[in-house]
Order: structure tokens, then sequence, then C-alpha cells
């Protein structure tokens, strides 16, 4: 890919990031940095891909570190969100739809 | 899995990570929306690991099966008090991973270091740099949460001064890494940018401290889209630059409904030092 379409690719996610949330409640407001917390857990994929790919021992450390820091992130990243939003349904009882 | 379809389903995987964010940002969607972008997360990971030629697979799964052994348990057993800290350290692992990655790619033979494109050196300068200061950033933030250390803001004396030396250091070994790539001057810029993360979390309070983890989580999305621009992975750019975005309003969203305007939050500590020492 040229660098003018790497530029196009951020440009336009830089926008729909902005958009995406733009309509956030206040009270999700941790739950959402949690979740898009554990979205940048998919470090794990470049992770993967660069120990994948060496032979040189070094590397390969840092790799399988990096590894295990991002599978950390990625992984605790939705548990904890999940459960913040579970803590989140009980006291609030929001509309109908979900019943006891 | 081969080139065509690997991008499709990265791009699943992009537009999963898409919905969860607009499903979080509504509480009926919430839930929904995490299990959506897991499963892009999921998704993501099975393609990386199906990457035709991939060496060394056993120790990745066991690496990975590691990794979720330490979160998973963490994340269910925590109180529900300790949950921001808890972010706060997913976060610093987060950041750390990308700095490390960049690393490897910087180390690679005749990679990086000779033949590499000066956007790509770039890259990975941003990348280390960034990232560790979120790494260790968020370890203090952790810290202070946890009360492992005090809540206050802590100044040290010149300590506006030495943050803005290391800063400098920062930005000037990553600039320099372009024109000159050594592992020495890599070395030094992860240490200073490490440094220089604790600087930056060290003056600010209590109270300003969620606004941190929030501002310290756009600049991981953004290390992570730095990273996918190395390693020229579509998934990573998307996903890393939403976060970044949607982080960055995220973080101006959550200090206006505190009352407290950003810069005030970042560098409060500092103009209450020079107003103390004036009065």
């Amino acid at each position: 890919m040229s660098s003018t379409a790497w530029l196009t690719v951020f440009v336009l996610a830089v926008f729909l990031g902005f958009e995406v949330i733009s309509k956030v409640s206040s009270i999700l407001h941790t739950p959402l940095m949690s979740g898009a917390n554990a979205i940048h857990g998919v470090i794990l994929v470049g992770a993967i891909i660069a120990t994948g790919s060496t032979d040189d021992n070094v590397q390969l450390t840092i790799g399988l570190l990096a590894i295990v820091m991002a599978t950390v992130n990625m992984v605790g990243g939705f548990a904890v969100t999940d459960r913040m939003l579970g803590m989140f349904a009980k006291p609030r009882q929001p509309r109908g739809g979900d019943g006891p | 899995m081969t080139g065509a379809w690997a991008d499709t389903a990265y791009l699943i995987a992009g537009v999963c990570f898409i919905l969860a964010l607009k499903g979080l940002s509504a509480p009926r969607t919430a839930r929904l929306g995490t299990l959506i972008g897991a499963c892009g997360a999921a998704l993501a990971v099975i393609v990386a690991l199906t990457t035709p030629h991939l060496k060394h697979l056993g120790l990745i799964i066991g690496a990975i099966v590691v990794g979720t052994a330490i979160g998973l348990p963490t994340a269910r057993q925590v109180r529900m008090t300790a949950m921001p800290q808890l972010v706060a350290l997913f976060n610093g692992v987060g950041g750390g991973a990308a700095a490390l990655v960049a690393s490897v790619e910087f180390l690679r033979p005749g990679n990086a270091i000779s033949d590499a494109a000066t956007a790509d050196l770039a890259a990975i300068g941003f990348t280390i740099l960034v990232g560790g200061v979120s790494f260790s950033g968020s370890l203090i933030t952790f810290a202070k949460l946890q009360e492992l250390m005090t809540t206050r803001p802590v100044v040290l004396p010149a300590g506006r001064w030495i943050t803005i030396g290391f800063a400098a250091a920062g930005v000037l070994s990553a600039v320099f890494l372009v024109p000159w790539p050594s592992t020495a001057l890599m070395t030094l810029l992860a240490l200073v940018s490490l440094v220089f993360g604790v600087l930056f979390v060290l003056p600010v309070g209590g109270a300003d401290v969620p606004i941190v983890i929030s501002l310290l989580n756009a600049f991981t999305g953004l290390t992570v889209a730095a990273s996918g621009y190395v390693l020229g992975n579509t998934l990573l750019v998307i996903a890393g630059t939403l976060v970044g975005a949607s982080g960055t309003l995220l973080t101006r969203m959550m200090a206006a409904a505190m009352g407290r305007p950003l810069t005030g939050t970042l560098f409060g500590a500092f103009t209450a030092t020079a107003s103390a020492a004036v009065g």
C-alpha cells in the first residue's frame, strides 16, 4: 500500500472514531474506556506476526513477552468490561425487555 | 489463511470493533457491543495464527495461554472498586506490548536498521516513545489508585524542568533514530520514555487519575496504529486509530463531566507549585 493509502485509512478512522462515540451517555464513560482499552489489545495480532517471522533468540524473547502482555490486555480488557457492565445492569434496572 | 481471505477476515474484525464502540455508547447495547468486540478480536487472532510460514507456533500459543491465565482470573476476581486501576494496568501492558513489537521490528536484521524507509523508522520511534510513556505512566496510575503510593500530587523540586527535559530528550532520540538508527539509541529512547511516563503522571492528583488513564489509553491506541503501519497490517491501523480518536474525545468528555478543563488536569500540579512558590 502506498503512503497516501495508509494516510487515507488513518484519517477516515480518526473521523469514524470521533463519530462513533459522540453520543455516549456519561454513565458509560468508564466502560467505554475499558472497552476501547480491550480493543487496542489487538496489538496481539502484531505481536504474533512479528514473533512468528523471526529467527533471532533476542527478538523471539521480546516477541513472546509482547504476546503475553498483549493477551493480558485483550482478554482481561474484555472480561473486565463485561463485569463492569454486568454490575451496571442490576442497580439501574433500565427500561423493559430485560426481564428478571 | 492466505492473502485475500486474511484481509477480508481482518476487515470483518475491524467492523466488529466499530460496532463494539458504537454498542458501548448506549446502556442497552453495551454488553452486546463488548461481545461483538471480543468476537472480532478472537477472529483477528485466529487469522494471525494461520498466517502462512508462521514460525514458533507452539511457543506463540504457549505465550497466549500464559497471558490468558494471567488476565482472565485477574479480571474475574478483582473487587468492583479496584476496576479502574485494573483498566490502567491492562492499558499499560498493551502500550508496553506495542513498544516491544516495534523494537522487534527495529532489531530485525536487514529490515529495519539498514534498509528501512524513513517513515517506518519514524513510526517505530513514535511507538517506542509513546508506548513506553503509556506503560510506565499506567503503572504509576495503578499504584496511585491501588494506594501503593500517595494519591496526592507528587511534585519534585524543579520537577517541571526535569519533566520538560525528559520530554525533549525522548522526542530528540525518536527523531535522531530516523537518520542514525542504532540499538543503543533505541535503548536510550526506551529508557527515557519510561522515565518521562513516570514524571508525566506523578503530579496528577487522585481525582484526576481516571482522566489520565483515558488519555494514556488513547496514546496506546495511536502506538498500535503506528506499529500496524510498520507491520503493514490494516486491522492494527484501523483499530488503533479508532481507539486513539475515540479515546481522545472520551478524555475531553470525561474532563468536561468532572468540570475540569483538560489542561488544568494535566498541568494543575505544575501551576499549583508555581503559585505556591509565588505566594
